[in-house]
């Protein structure tokens, strides 16, 4: 049977020169990079080398300005807990958005709960936060501001170079969660008026359980894991070197295309935006139609619930992912459509196809094809449907 | 996640839709907590469930849950009928996830509100809404739709 993946924001495939470029530090080279040796050595002349990628790819201005991480969701702690608590003299305050990661939410949390206080910005129906809420926001104990770049959930991409503007003026810093935009969209960290950056290699066809931290020069971020002397005494641990080697080489790979690869994806997704409100009645469009992640695409469909969807796209060949509470583990549907505005009963029914720039037009005609016919069988079931 | 019986009721769901002549239609859940199912049966004067369907909205649990309730319901009295557990129905699945067990609960519970409503036709009685509470705090949104099969 056919099986088409279309679930890049969870996770994409690890790229063939990415695998090769890390298999040298798999097998032959694996010295500590922290060793004297010329094993050593080797292994941290590619830890040193696929920091400049990093650097190079979001236009950091040292190499130094990059720590590597366990992953995003590490390098969000990271911001959070060490900016707060690092500058908690200045002030106790954090201002963020309603729709961010749990690796910023559930972080934010756990500050609120050691007397920070949190303002979770609300969204806009597309999911978007404005520079002028940010703005409205800062206080004089405001410490950090982390709003995400694109959302995992619906793409939606925040006015990013705005709101750093606003934050460079007020004199508080600035984090962005770039994790599903970088390697998708073009990141220029000091045009941008970014002073905080986390990142994941695992969204940009890299391997799982690598990510990096942006940390502008001059802003300290304390360490969260403490040990001995890596990353400049930022994040202990021997570092997980073949890893390392392969953010590098997968972000080195996707800026260095980036134009042309979202504009393939681009085109792709707006196929499938179109495809879906063309052949299925009763769908919204979750997200904003233009401002969003170049692979993702995000319906709700009425009157069907979205763990039966992807169940049924499943048997089908297609990978898929939905936010209803049957598949958030949780009772409630994702926080993300319920922050939009969208009712409890037509966020159960979002479908979210993310695509990867390995995504081909035969796969989206392909999803084109069987989604149609799948809601009908579904429909046909519900109670809710009198079509 | 699923038992292969699970997923077999979901992708082949038995007696599914409605059931001409039905004289007992109950619906039970919310479309907020993301299941609603609808049981209608038909029973004769011996008080044997002939014929039996499904609607449901929901998970692919909800969904094999009410196929298999069908199933063990069909050509029973309604004494045997409202002595189906929700644990014999995930009995017959091979089992559910915890997190999904409720859907059994709710299966077991349509049949139930399905032959409640058979009774209340029968008696006369004013037809109550059978909406399972599933913990959340809000109001029923739903149509009843037990007002428009009784014209049927
Ligand atoms: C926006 C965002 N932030 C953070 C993360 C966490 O990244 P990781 O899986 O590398 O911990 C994800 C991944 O799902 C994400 O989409």
């Amino acid at each position: 049977m056919k099986r088409v993946y279309m679930d890049n924001a969870a996770t994409t495939a690890l790229k063939k020169e990415v695998l090769d470029a890390m298999m040298p530090y798999l097998t032959d080279i694996y010295g500590n990079p922290s060793s004297l040796h010329t094993f050593g050595q080797e292994a941290h002349k590619a830890v040193e080398n696929a920091r400049h990628q990093v650097a190079k790819a979001i236009n950091a201005a040292d190499d130094k300005e990059i720590i590597f991480t366990g992953c995003g969701t590490e390098s969000d702690n990271m911001v959070l807990l060490g900016i707060a608590q690092r500058y908690s003299k200045k002030g106790k305050h954090i201002i963020t958005s309603a729709v961010e990661h749990h690796a910023v939410l559930y972080t934010c949390e756990r500050l609120e709960k050691m007397g920070y206080e949190v303002t979770y910005l609300p969204v806009d129906e597309y999911g978007m936060v404005t520079a002028a809420q940010v703005s409205e926001a800062i206080r004089p104990d405001t410490i950090l501001v982390s709003i995400m770049f694109g959302n995992n959930e619906v793409g939606t991409i925040m006015p990013i170079k705005r709101i750093g503007e606003v934050c460079r003026e007020k004199g508080v810093f600035f984090h962005t969660d770039a994790v599903q935009a970088v390697g998708h969209i073009h990141i220029d960290v000091q045009d941008m008026n970014i002073d905080l950056l986390s990142l994941s290699a695992h969204k940009f066809h890299g391997p799982k359980g690598v990510g990096a931290l942006y940390v502008k020069k001059g802003i300290v971020v304390p360490a969260l894991l403490t040990g001995g002397a890596q990353e400049r005494n930022k994040r202990a641990g021997t570092e997980n070197v073949a890893g390392i080697v392969g953010l590098g080489k997968a972000i080195e790979l996707a800026c260095s295309a980036i134009d042309e690869t979202s504009a393939m994806m681009t085109h792709l997704r707006d196929k499938l935006m179109t495809g879906i409100a063309g052949s299925i009645p009763e769908v919204k469009l979750n997200g904003h139609p233009t401002e969003r992640l170049p692979g993702n695409v995000n319906f709700s469909i009425k009157y069907i619930e979205g763990e039966s969807i992807l169940l049924m796209l499943d048997i089908n060949g297609i990978a898929a992912s939905s936010g209803s509470a049957c598949t958030s583990g949780s009772l409630d549907p994702s926080h993300v459509l319920l922050a939009m505005g969208l009712p409890h009963e037509i966020a159960h029914g979002s479908l979210r196809l993310t695509l990867g720039d390995d995504t081909t037009e035969e796969e989206v005609d392909y999803v084109l094809e069987v989604l149609p016919k799948v809601v009908e069988r579904l429909r046909k079931m519900s109670p809710l449907y009198k079509g | 996640m699923y038992t292969e019986k699970v997923m077999d009721h979901f992708s082949n769901p038995r007696n599914m839709g409605e059931v001409e002549g039905a004289n007992g239609v109950g619906m039970v859940g919310n479309a907020k907590c993301g299941d609603i199912m609808q049981m209608f049966l038909k029973i004769n004067d011996e008080g044997i469930i002939e014929d039996v369907g499904f609607k449901t909205f929901g998970c692919g649990a909800a969904v094999a849950t009410s196929s298999m309730a069908t199933e063990l319901i069909k050509g029973k009295s309604i004494d045997e009928a409202l002595n189906l557990t929700n644990s014999a129905v995930v009995e017959a699945l091979e089992g559910l996830p915890p997190a999904k067990l409720h859907c059994s609960v709710l299966a077991e519970e349509a049949v139930k509100a399905a032959i409640d409503n058979y009774y209340a036709r029968k008696e006369g009685r004013d037809i109550e809404c059978t909406c399972a509470d599933c913990g959340h705090d809000h109001e029923h949104e739903h149509a009843h739709e037990d007002d428009e099969s009784e014209e049927a």
